[in-house]
């Protein structure tokens, strides 16, 4: 998906001279060089210093730019939640802050570059969009929002490359605030957003049968939230599934738990997401999410 | 001193009456409310007005080419009170300061005619300032300016010197800084509570800025420091000052960071602005 980001960020940047991209000097950015190449002076590395880039991108933004942060999910978040909250939310900034590599992605590298209460963090935050697109095609569309429509900050939350695409039959564009049905079913609902939808088709593979298919959504926008469409997913399924690479408490999980309450809703609800906790386990990316749970054998098992 | 004393279009000795009517009108204010940040305000009191009235370009309408960021946020009431004197803020704006109904808070809101960036929260305005100057010189291609009051104590933050390197990586040499020396701090002498903070100026050298130290209260040695700067890099002014400059009471005494004086106090420090004004 980083690619991808790479290449979206430099179309819209040559038709659009206010879009401007500013890294922390991290490797991925190194996809950037067209970018780079062609648009010198709307190319910022602030080296190691996660505060002057979310800083200096709102200068800029005070003087007409729409500038896009890029960095590790953690450091463009976290390290400078502050020059986010009072530079960006609280001025209403359209800067895009782009959190590469979310969730427990960087596995073997520890928790310090696992980014799991990232949601619930920039979901807090007033002002404050938050998306999370599910595949190339959607990331494609949400930065083209991003660079053009938005009139405040966003969060983006970004997986790393070699997503498939997911949305070539979704029923209709990606929407910002709409949540998006991938596939229809009946009986089961599986909500997600992020890298996690591709586990959310997968497992509604493993559920559904010929004459009961299950439904998947991508939930893109996890701020400002869908209540209605999820609302009517709620009314609409027995069952509704919840996947989402986060901790338990703060992002969709939370959210439609929310909506569930307030509509009263009928159906069975389950949320199968991180642990609350750090988990020092070294392997591959599927090794973490096991470790926290969150696998299709141990969902089925769950489940059954 | 003589009226006939200027430096091009900056008269000194108007903007020493300027500098206490300022002084005046902020104590006024602080008899309307419990706290107010007087004692930040008067220590660089003659650096804004020398900024807003001395420094920044107008266009032939009379309208700010170049902006001002008030970094240390809580001595924007000198900033209120200038930006009244100009017609931007009105006395209503004044009186109506920290009031439900009014549009003035203790620290700067982006939005308020006059503010172009909200700050309060120290270790913000340098990479909000860097941005705005990197736009205006490399991208925009204007040769528009930035000014910014910074405090000693933010150079306590982390942020603002990633930003101060990064400023001078970036070349813009159209950031102006202040810093508003006047070695306060909540607990006491900065010389005492933090002797490894200096030398300061040899810090903001090393990362590649123009430097130049006055007495900051000397409205004359401000406005000529910045117009005889070489150029070439971002400059900052380390402007050597007095906290709660103007009141004897106030100067240098901690508890004047944020309290608003009693009836008697004010009365007597009233007295006091129009003898250092003549």
């Amino acid at each position: 998906m980083r690619n991808k980001f790479a290449d979206a960020i430099f179309e819209i940047g040559s038709r659009d001279k206010r879009i401007c991209a500013l890294v922390a000097d991290i490797s991925p950015a190194g996809s950037m060089v067209n970018f780079r190449e062609n648009f010198p002076e709307r190319f910022v590395n602030v080296g190691v210093a996660e505060q002057a880039m979310i800083g200096i991108a709102a200068g800029m933004a005070l003087r007409g730019m729409r500038p896009f942060c890029y960095t590790i999910a953690t450091f463009s978040l976290y390290r400078p939640f502050e020059m986010i909250r009072d530079d960006l939310a609280y001025q209403n900034l359209p800067v895009t802050v782009i959190g590469m590599g979310a969730g427990v992605i960087y596995s073997t590298l520890g928790g310090t570059h696992h980014t799991m209460e990232d949601i619930a963090i920039a979901t807090a935050v007033p002002n404050m969009t938050v998306l999370a697109p599910c595949d190339p095609m959607e990331m494609k569309a949400a930065t083209e929002w991003c660079a053009t429509e938005s009139t405040g900050p966003v969060y983006m939350r970004l997986g790393k490359a070699g997503e498939p695409d997911l949305t070539q039959n979704a029923d209709g564009p990606f929407q910002v605030g709409r949540v998006r049905r991938l596939r229809a079913g009946k009986g089961t609902a599986i909500l997600s957003y992020g890298i996690t939808v591709k586990m959310a088709v997968d497992l509604a593979d493993e559920l559904g049968a010929s004459n009961d298919p299950v439904s998947v959504y991508s939930c893109h926008t996890i701020k400002p939230f869908d209540i209605e469409g999820v609302a009517d997913i709620l009314r609409g399924h027995d069952r509704v599934i919840v996947l989402e690479e986060h901790v338990p408490h703060g992002g969709l999980s939370s959210r439609v738990r929310e909506v569930a309450w307030e509509t009263g809703a009928g159906c069975e609800l389950k949320c199968f997401t991180l642990k609350d906790a750090f988990i020092h386990c070294y392997g591959s990316h599927q090794d973490l999410l096991r470790e926290h749970g969150l696998d299709l054998e141990l969902i089925k098992k769950a489940l059954a | 001193m003589n009226n006939t004393e200027h430096r091009n279009d900056f008269d000194l000795a108007a903007a020493r009456r300027r500098c206490m009517r300022y002084r005046r009108k902020i104590l006024d204010i602080s008899q309307q409310v419990t706290a107010l940040h007087a004692a930040a305000a008067f220590s660089a009191t003659e650096m804004v007005d020398a900024i807003y009235n001395g420094l920044m370009a107008k266009d032939t309408g009379g309208a700010f080419t170049d902006t001002f960021v008030m970094s240390k946020g809580h001595g924007c009431m000198i900033q209120y009170v200038v930006l009244e004197d100009l017609g931007i803020l009105s006395q209503t704006d004044l009186d109506l300061y920290c009031k439900p109904e009014g549009q003035l808070g203790c620290h700067p809101d982006y939005g308020v005619p006059g503010i172009e960036a909200s700050t309060g929260s120290l270790g913000h305005g340098m990479g909000l300032a860097t941005g705005m100057a990197y736009t205006e010189k490399f991208i925009h291609k204007s040769d528009r300016r930035i000014f910014t009051v910074f405090s000693d104590g933010e150079l306590q933050e982390g942020s603002t010197w990633e930003c101060m390197m990064m400023a001078a990586n970036m070349g813009v040499d159209n950031l102006i800084g202040f810093l508003d020396h006047n070695g306060m701090q909540s607990f006491g002498d900065t010389r005492e509570t933090h002797p490894q903070f200096y030398p300061i100026r040899e810090k903001i050298d090393a990362f590649g800025w123009e430097t130049a130290e006055v007495n900051g209260h000397d409205a004359g040695a401000v406005f000529d420091a910045v117009v005889n700067r070489k150029g070439g890099r971002p400059f900052m002014l380390i402007g050597n000052t007095v906290k709660g400059r103007g009141v004897s009471f106030m100067e240098g005494v901690p508890i004047w960071h944020y309290r608003s004086p009693s009836p008697e106090e004010y009365q007597q420090a009233i007295s006091e602005l129009g003898e250092i004004s003549s």
